[in-house]
């Protein structure tokens, strides 16, 4: 799955460490402890399921199982603005996809891929619950609401 | 305390909050600090009002005057006119969209005057971040009583004589789910709110957590006093940034007021409150699910029974109710059962918070008694549909659901009568579609959906869901047959009938239901490969009417393919075998010459 090798640094091993403790290496834990590790690396690769395993005494085919069976958990860094379109009902009957499209289109990315940069990532989402302003954008924590395909170049210059 | 005088109550919930807010809220502060007002007036950020689509909302205490579309720069009118000479300010009031006059208060706007707010009751009044405000709203008042006054099965016999169904989509009656988890004898139980909201257009679980997080914290306490529990857990979707933080803040508050925790009220009893956070995974609204996601597993259904009043979290005897129910408990302690029991249909009890969304005018949030007609909803305050279009289905029970059509728009909105019209309650989210949206691409959008979210568990419903959405694409590129709609019908009721959960049990209802009562389109689909509402790509034809068309050029610049002919001031052509159907020509045309057939 994850096709990028990384190295943990001694401290990034002791903050885990240190997360999994404060939850008491309770295996019962394991969803917060990776929704904290996942706040702190931004993404959950191998190498930090590799120590949450053993500081959990959890199979690291299980924690494996649970991060992909979970969306909001992911194995690829996300980009430094992640796009990410609600898909909700809502947003879909009124022309989100089109809007996905055109972002697609715009950024050269299919769901769930982050440009070569690291500056983009592109994923969709359901529902964020702003029903009133379909069809809805979110740039990293800035809604945009009513968004039609024409809006999307204009959306992507603010982050250049 | 310096006595307020007046209150600005700005509304923070996901929508206003997306819509700017947050820069509302700190320039009503600037201008009432310019104006040395900051000690008399206090501006609160509140839950959601319901008015999603005139958002950002504002309200004036006392008066009750209702702000609609607040920009952050109407802040100094608002403050030197409303608050500081007592005047309207008219161009910001609230338009009713049929007698184009301006309303001022909330009471009197047509959208409101069928609504009946027991589970909003503080929704947009309170501010949701201060314990004292809500106690001042009655909070808690329902849990001294039932310290002070009354046993566990009194409780539990007045929430059963109530008639309360459970909200979270199944109707389950809460009094009877309550009762078997006080009759399973154990040292240890737990009280589980399901707040993990993961139907797609149902918003009601959140805006209550983020505008009256008390009403829930205080059921569970109620709860958990009734079948001898000690601990309660939320399990919160760890997309709701707000209402978590919300959640914290009124958990922290209920502990220093000694509403929470150790000897609550000096009665003895002992109750705490804990948070757990979901990741993302529809199926975890599924109670045995739920429970495992807690529990730090994958969240897979198991077979009941065990019902989790039995066996639930930790082996232990667990009651699993919705944020919606809970926050019917209190006013159903303090009123009695007889007054619940007195809204509503003969089976279906109290009111249904629905989240009406769409191809509709008043996008929001909006709490009706059961019973209420989709009719009333939709027109009278839904305000109709969007441009004057005309109603086509509206999509209750969301990805389990189904739609109702115009045929049904007169039937009493309850739990029973929707699932004799194929489809059901959900949570309340209410989708409405126009002449502009294809069924089958909604059926196809649902199972995508399903498809996704399935556990895997199961193969009826990890391969059968699969199988339909691949013969529903088919469909929507034009390749399929009459044959398909027979093999999609069979295959439907297939995974209904061997499917292990809620979840699988009711995926193939959006097919089951479109076909139901739209197998015209799906028939126009196969044989004549035409999408009557002009939304599968694969099927539409771009074509220009000469009649129209004035030879301008512009479509032919704009289309990227050059698919486009024609001379100038002569009418244009299309060429079907080039065009890629982007669109962008229709985008273009001023004179309404190029139509989707």
């Amino acid at each position: 799955m994850s096709s990028i090798k990384i190295e943990l640094r001694q401290e990034d091993v002791t903050k885990i460490k240190e997360i999994c403790a404060s939850f008491n290496n309770d295996p019962q834990e394991l969803i917060n402890v990776l929704h904290k590790c996942q706040e702190h690396f931004g993404y959950l690769p191998a190498e930090v399921q590799e120590v949450v395993s053993n500081e959990l005494v959890v199979p690291v085919a299980k924690i494996y199982g649970v991060i992909t069976f979970y969306s909001f958990f992911t194995m690829t860094p996300k980009g430094k603005h992640p796009v990410s379109i609600c898909m909700g009902t809502a947003c879909y009957v009124r022309g989100a996809e089109k809007v996905l499209d055109e972002f697609r289109k715009e950024l050269g990315l299919q769901v769930g891929q982050t440009t070569s940069d690291g500056k983009f990532s592109l994923s969709s989402l359901r529902c964020v619950g702003a029903c009133g302003l379909a069809p809805v954008v979110m740039v990293g924590d800035k809604t945009y609401g009513r968004v039609a395909p024409d809006d999307v170049r204009n959306i992507l210059k603010e982050y250049e | 305390m310096a006595r307020v005088k007046m209150q600005i109550l700005v509304c923070g919930g996901s929508g206003c909050y997306g819509n700017n807010s947050e820069a509302l809220i700190d320039n009503l502060k600037l201008e009432l600090e310019a104006n040395a007002l900051e000690n008399d007036v206090h501006v609160i950020r509140s839950g959601c009002f319901g008015l999603c689509s005139l958002g950002p909302i504002v309200k004036i205490i006392p008066g009750d005057v209702i702000y609609t579309k607040v920009t952050p720069e109407d802040a100094k009118e608002i403050v030197t006119e409303q608050i500081m000479k007592n005047r309207k300010v008219e161009r910001l009031l609230y338009k009713d969209p049929v007698t184009k006059k301006s309303v001022a208060t909330e009471t009197e706007m047509t959208l409101h005057k069928k609504q009946l707010r027991i589970v909003l009751r503080n929704c947009g009044i309170i501010d949701p971040e201060n314990i004292e405000d809500a106690i001042a709203h009655d909070a808690y008042e329902a849990l001294a009583k039932v310290l002070t006054e009354m046993k566990p099965l009194d409780v539990i016999k007045i929430i059963k004589d109530s008639g309360l169904r459970g909200r979270g989509g199944g109707g389950f009656p809460s009094g009877l789910k309550w009762e078997i988890a006080y009759k399973n004898k154990s040292e240890e139980k737990y009280v589980v709110c399901n707040a993990d909201e993961g139907d797609p257009g149902a918003f009601m679980d959140r805006s209550v957590l983020e505008g009256d997080p008390h009403a829930v914290l205080e059921a569970m306490v109620i709860c958990g006093y009734s079948i001898e529990a000690h601990k309660g857990l939320i399990y919160i979707r760890a997309e709701y940034p707000l209402a978590v933080a919300r959640l914290k803040t009124a958990i922290g508050q209920a502990r220093e007021y000694g509403l929470l925790g150790k000897n609550i009220m000096g009665s003895g009893f002992d109750f705490d409150i804990e948070i757990r956070y979901g990741a993302g995974a529809f199926v975890c609204g599924e109670e045995t699910a739920l429970i495992h996601s807690m529990e730090g597993l994958r969240g897979e259904p198991t077979v009941k029974p065990p019902f989790p009043a039995e066996s639930g979290f930790r082996g232990k005897p667990t009651n699993v109710n919705n944020v919606e129910t809970f926050a019917c408990i209190s006013p159903i302690i303090l009123k009695g059962a007889e007054w619940f029991a007195s809204i509503g249909s003969e089976k279906s009890k109290g009111t249904k918070v629905f989240a009406l969304a769409g191809k509709i005018n008043n996008v929001g949030l909006i709490e009706v008694p059961m019973g209420t007609t989709l009719r009333e909803v939709i027109y009278e305050i839904g305000g109709g549909i969007m441009h004057g279009k005309k109603f086509k289905a509206a999509q209750t029970g969301g990805p389990s659901g189904g739609c109702l059509t115009e045929k049904h728009l007169d039937i009493p909105i309850d739990f029973d009568n929707l699932i004799a019209a194929g489809s059901m309650m959900g949570s309340g989210g209410l989708i409405i579609m126009d002449e502009d949206n294809c069924m089958v691409s909604v059926a196809k959008f649902f199972l995508e959906f399903t498809v996704e979210e399935s556990c895997g568990k199961c193969s009826p419903c990890r391969i059968g869901n699969k199988r339909l959405y691949e013969l529903l694409e088919h469909i929507t590129k034009g390749k399929g047959t009459l044959a398909d709609l027979d093999r999609l019908k069979n295959m439907s009721l297939v995974i209904k009938d061997t499917s292990l959960c809620g979840l699988g049990q009711s995926s193939p209802n959006p097919v089951l239901s479109t076909l139901d009562n739209f197998r015209e389109e799906y028939v126009a689909h196969v044989t004549a490969k035409k999408c009557p509402a002009g939304k599968c790509k694969d099927l539409m034809e771009y074509f220009i009417i000469s009649a129209n068309c004035v030879g301008c050029t512009a479509c032919a610049r704009v289309c990227p393919v050059g698919a486009i002919t024609g001379e100038r001031k002569e009418p244009h052509l299309i060429n079907p075998a080039i065009c890629i159907k982007c669109g962008s020509c229709m985008g273009k045309c001023k004179f309404d010459a190029i139509i989707i057939q």
